[in-house]
């Protein structure tokens, strides 16, 4: 009983590390519910030929990345050289999502910066975006040949990224 | 009758910083809905989810282009007649209970909500245990001194 004093300094104590470790996270990334959950159906037209659509089902086969992006959007100017490089490493196909744009001004940015999408789809009114649960560009999906979305990267996507969150999710599947 | 020139200036300050309130209100006129209890719940709805780009605000109070998406979502599923919580379902589904600033009274949250009244029963429990041993024990505390 002469130890009961300590009761007190141990909630204390149990306190002081929940408040730490809520310091060390960043609370403008939302995590998503939709990890682990298939991809949400859609229909868009396409950037390059908007007279013909691509859908979820196009995604679907093989792991991919859907890449959220604007040209409104400083963050996607900046990871832009790192999704060509991804699209160089010939592993997956990258599907561009672009998100409350304008056509035009989209493609002039493909042709100027170079284009690492397999396709895009144009979601000018941003409906598709929220299905995602889209909050801020660029974010970037990982889905799995089932079309389950095993991560998302919220914020511009660097090589590390890459190599440290995605590689390894791929490897990890593809192996077993 | 003329007013003294600090009043006139005091006056000129009110009705700026009272205008300026004006510009809070986000919502556009032509989202108001006919249907009064279908508007009273898109106002309502507009207070309680939050606006993911700026999180601090709801997206009633928001000018982000989310927000006006979301707003925009919201008031086509109310006219469409969805109920409140078929709506929440929507948003949480998408964005998770973070999106609604009054989280709903399930899963892990359920423990937040119940945590104040079971910290209140404890106390009282505590409270109660230790008045009855002091009274039970009418002159331990005096002996020992």
């Amino acid at each position: 009983m002469k130890m009961r004093f300590l009761v007190p300094v141990a909630g204390f104590l149990a306190l002081a590390v929940f408040l730490g470790i809520g310091l060390t996270r960043d609370p403008t990334l939302v995590p998503s519910p939709l990890i682990g959950k298939a991809i949400p159906e859609f229909t868009l037209p396409r950037l390059a030929a908007p007279d013909r659509v691509i859908t979820d089902k196009d995604i679907k086969g093989k792991f991919a990345l859907v890449n959220v992006w604007a040209t409104w959007c400083t963050g996607c100017r900046q990871e832009h050289e790192t999704l060509i490089w991804i699209a160089n490493e010939n592993i997956v196909p990258i599907y561009g999502l672009n998100w409350k744009d304008e056509s035009t001004l989209a493609k002039q940015w493909l042709q100027q910066l170079g284009n690492p999408y397999t396709a895009t789809a144009v979601d000018a009114e941003g409906r598709v975006a929220i299905d995602w649960g889209v909050y801020g560009a660029p974010e970037t999906f990982l889905i799995n040949p089932n079309g389950i979305i095993l991560y998302r990267h919220i914020s511009p996507m660097t090589r590390e990224i890459w190599e440290t969150e995605f590689l390894p999710l791929i490897n990890k599947e593809a192996g077993s | 009758m003329r007013m003294q020139k600090p009043a006139r200036i005091t006056s000129f300050l009110f009705l700026t910083v009272f205008l300026m309130s004006v510009s809070v209100f986000a919502q556009e006129p032509d989202e108001v809905i006919e249907d009064p209890a279908q508007q009273a719940l898109y106002k309502r709805l507009n207070q309680e989810v939050r606006c993911l780009v700026c999180q601090n605000q709801t997206i009633g109070d928001s000018n982000a282009p989310l927000a006006a998406d979301l707003r925009r979502e919201i008031r086509e599923m109310v006219i469409a007649g969805q109920s409140e919580s078929e709506i929440k379902q929507f948003l949480t589904d998408r964005y998770g209970d973070f999106v609604l600033y009054k989280p709903r009274f399930d899963g892990p949250a359920a423990l937040l909500w119940a945590a104040p009244v079971l910290l209140v029963i404890a106390g009282i429990i505590a409270a109660w245990r230790i008045i009855r041993r002091r009274t039970q024990l009418p002159y331990s505390d005096e002996t020992d001194l």
